[in-house]
């Protein structure tokens, strides 16, 4: 399997607080890595790090081959490095169907266009319409993104990121905040891109975790501690302690 | 955002520019000249500020400095015509060439900031050219400075002011429809997308930074164009055109006709205009001398208009906003 993308001893401090404590990770080709650890453990920042929105202050990303260190948000994007939000964000002024319609403009050359009208072109519409269609929105596509339910902007954030066809997927708790039934579907959803594109996961639902996850990396305080398939992580005593045993508690 | 043609709100669009279009005529019909001269002033601040809802409205940018795209395309026609060049076909691709190029500059350095702090560096950035024309004794510095008219040999006669006021009502309507197409094009999308959540539009893959540049620079030369107009309505250019209020007064039109609205410019700019007209001679008919304090009587009406119609009187027509 080929890597897609490799960080490399990544430090991060706030100022005294060491956030990203020598973090090396990779995320390969049709792989789900789950990124688990406790509350405040680093896991957002580092996905920030890797998505461009906060700057590391030593170490390198690699992104197919490339090293995107200092590559700015929007370029790592147009590379195919897709994100979810940890708290929601969509495009609340625009319906459904247009907030998946930007994401996927956001790929097709540049947008310096003043005299088009978005509304006339109808290969724009029916590629949204796909789009909201994949992660099972279809019927809400007029409906503005600030009146759908927080399930629902949960699906559209993850018909957003994958917009742009993307090759490597991070997504932030996509299920924080949802309901069974809702979680499950979004497993499905997860489980079936698995052949598109790698994916990066942070969940604290241990059990969407195991279903999903290749392989994990427990980050406590900022430092990756382990890595391994669902299994060894399961035998691992220090992983225990540290956090599954939290999850029993 | 679909115009259908007779909803009532498309109705009293189609006969505010179906009136601003007669003027002229109706001004000689009922002999009165100086209706047609606010009618076309209240022409060309429209057109000032259908660009600054460009980049307030669509962009969600505060320019609190818009102000200077117009003394600067006015003050380009100013200081070429007192140097002998009249033609207006040097004069305006140079004073438009003018405002778009500090318009560039003013955004590229204001688009590194946000919130407060953008509304004061675009503040800054005006007052220096304010300061700067103030400064400009050989052209009238505080002062100002009597010009000659552009001239469009054979073509337009600037001076006749009929012709004057639908050279002016034309490029307004150009203005509109260019805000039109541009509010539903790829591009309005992305500033609009960008006013809405900045952060997901980059993580998107937009850079935002560089559309909001190029809107600014669309609105600058817009700016400049009504600059032009304006030192060729009263063939005369001071730092007044440029100063601090004058911006001002620009975000109050885009706020008080309604934010984001393709028409709301226009609602915005005949409403300020109308009440200042009417608010002066109407003060100093109940006291003499009451009417220079006008603004103490407007300020709060705006502030109700702020409270009771968020939307201005765009929403009050039943706009939405886009
Ligand atoms: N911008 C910031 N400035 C200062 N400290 C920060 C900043 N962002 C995060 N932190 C701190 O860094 C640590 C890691 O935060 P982070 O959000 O990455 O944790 P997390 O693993 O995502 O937690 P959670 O599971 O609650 O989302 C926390 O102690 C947090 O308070
Ligand atoms: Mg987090």
């Amino acid at each position: 399997m080929t890597e897609l993308l490799v960080a490399d001893r990544l430090i991060k401090r706030f100022g005294g607080l060491l956030a990203t404590d020598n973090v090396s990770i990779d995320v390969r080709h049709g792989e789900i890595h789950a990124l688990i650890g406790p509350n405040g453990a680093g896991k957002t920042t580092l996905v920030s790090q890797l998505t461009g929105s906060l700057a590391p202050d030593s170490g390198t990303i690699r992104f197919l081959g490339r090293d995107i260190t200092r590559l700015p948000v929007h370029a790592r994007a147009r590379l195919g490095l897709a994100r979810s939000f940890q708290i929601t964000s969509v495009l609340r002024d625009f319906s459904a169907i247009e907030n998946v319609a930007l994401a996927q403009q956001a790929h097709h050359g540049h947008s310096f266009r003043f005299l088009a009208d978005v509304r006339k072109d109808t290969a724009r519409t029916e590629a949204a319409r796909r789009g909201l269609a994949a992660v099972g929105l279809e019927a809400r596509a007029t409906v503005p993104a600030s009146a759908l339910s927080h399930g629902e902007q949960r699906q559209l954030e993850i018909a957003m990121a994958l917009g742009g066809a993307p090759k490597l997927l991070l997504l932030d708790e996509p299920m924080a905040g949802m309901g069974p039934e809702e979680s499950q579907r979004m497993i499905g959803l997860l489980h079936g891109l698995k052949q598109r594109c790698g994916m990066l996961l942070i969940e604290h639902d241990m059990e969407a975790v195991f279903a999903l996850a290749d392989r994990i990396t427990v980050l406590v305080y900022g430092r990756a501690i382990f890595t391994g398939t669902p299994d060894e992580i399961r035998r691992h005593p220090e992983v225990r302690q540290a956090y599954l045993g939290e999850e029993a508690a | 955002m679909s115009e259908r043609l007779f909803t009532p709100r498309a109705l009293i669009t189609t006969l505010l520019l179906v009136l601003l279009a007669a003027l002229p005529l109706i001004a000689q019909a009922v002999g009165d000249r100086y209706i047609l001269s606010v009618g076309t002033r209240i022409v060309i601040w429209a057109i000032a500020a259908v660009s600054l809802n460009m980049i307030l409205g669509y962009g969600g940018l505060v320019s609190f400095g818009h102000a200077a795209f117009i003394g600067i395309g006015g003050y380009a026609v100013g200081i070429l015509s007192a140097n002998g060049i009249q033609s207006g076909w040097v004069q305006w691709p140079a004073a438009l060439m003018a405002a778009t190029v500090w318009a560039a500059l003013v955004a590229a350095l204001s688009l590194r900031t946000r919130g407060v702090y953008f509304i004061m560096i675009t503040l800054a950035f005006a007052q220096l050219v304010y300061y700067l024309g103030s400064g400009l004794a050989a052209y009238g510095g505080d002062d100002g400075l009597n010009i000659g008219r552009s001239r469009f040999t054979g073509l337009i006669d600037l001076r006749d002011k009929a012709s004057f006021h639908w050279l002016c009502f034309a490029l307004l309507c150009a203005a509109l429809w260019f805000c039109g197409r541009f509010s539903r094009s790829p591009f309005g999308h992305v500033l609009r997308g960008a006013r809405s959540n900045e952060g997901r539009m980059a993580a998107l893959g937009f850079p935002v930074f560089r559309y909001r540049l190029v809107a600014c620079l669309i609105a600058g030369a817009f700016g400049g164009l009504a600059g032009v107009l304006l030192a060729n309505e009263g063939a005369y250019i001071s730092p007044a055109m440029m100063s601090w209020v004058k911006s001002g007064d620009l975000i109050v039109m885009v706020v008080l006709g309604g934010i984001g609205v393709r028409f709301g410019p226009l609602y915005g700019a005949l409403a300020f205009f109308v009440l200042e007209e009417s608010l002066k001679p109407g003060l100093d008919l109940l006291h003499k001398g009451w009417g220079e304090y006008w603004q103490i009587v407007f300020g709060p009406l705006l502030v109700i208009i702020a409270l009771h119609a968020k939307g201005g009187i765009a929403s009050l027509l039943g706009f939405r906003h886009d």
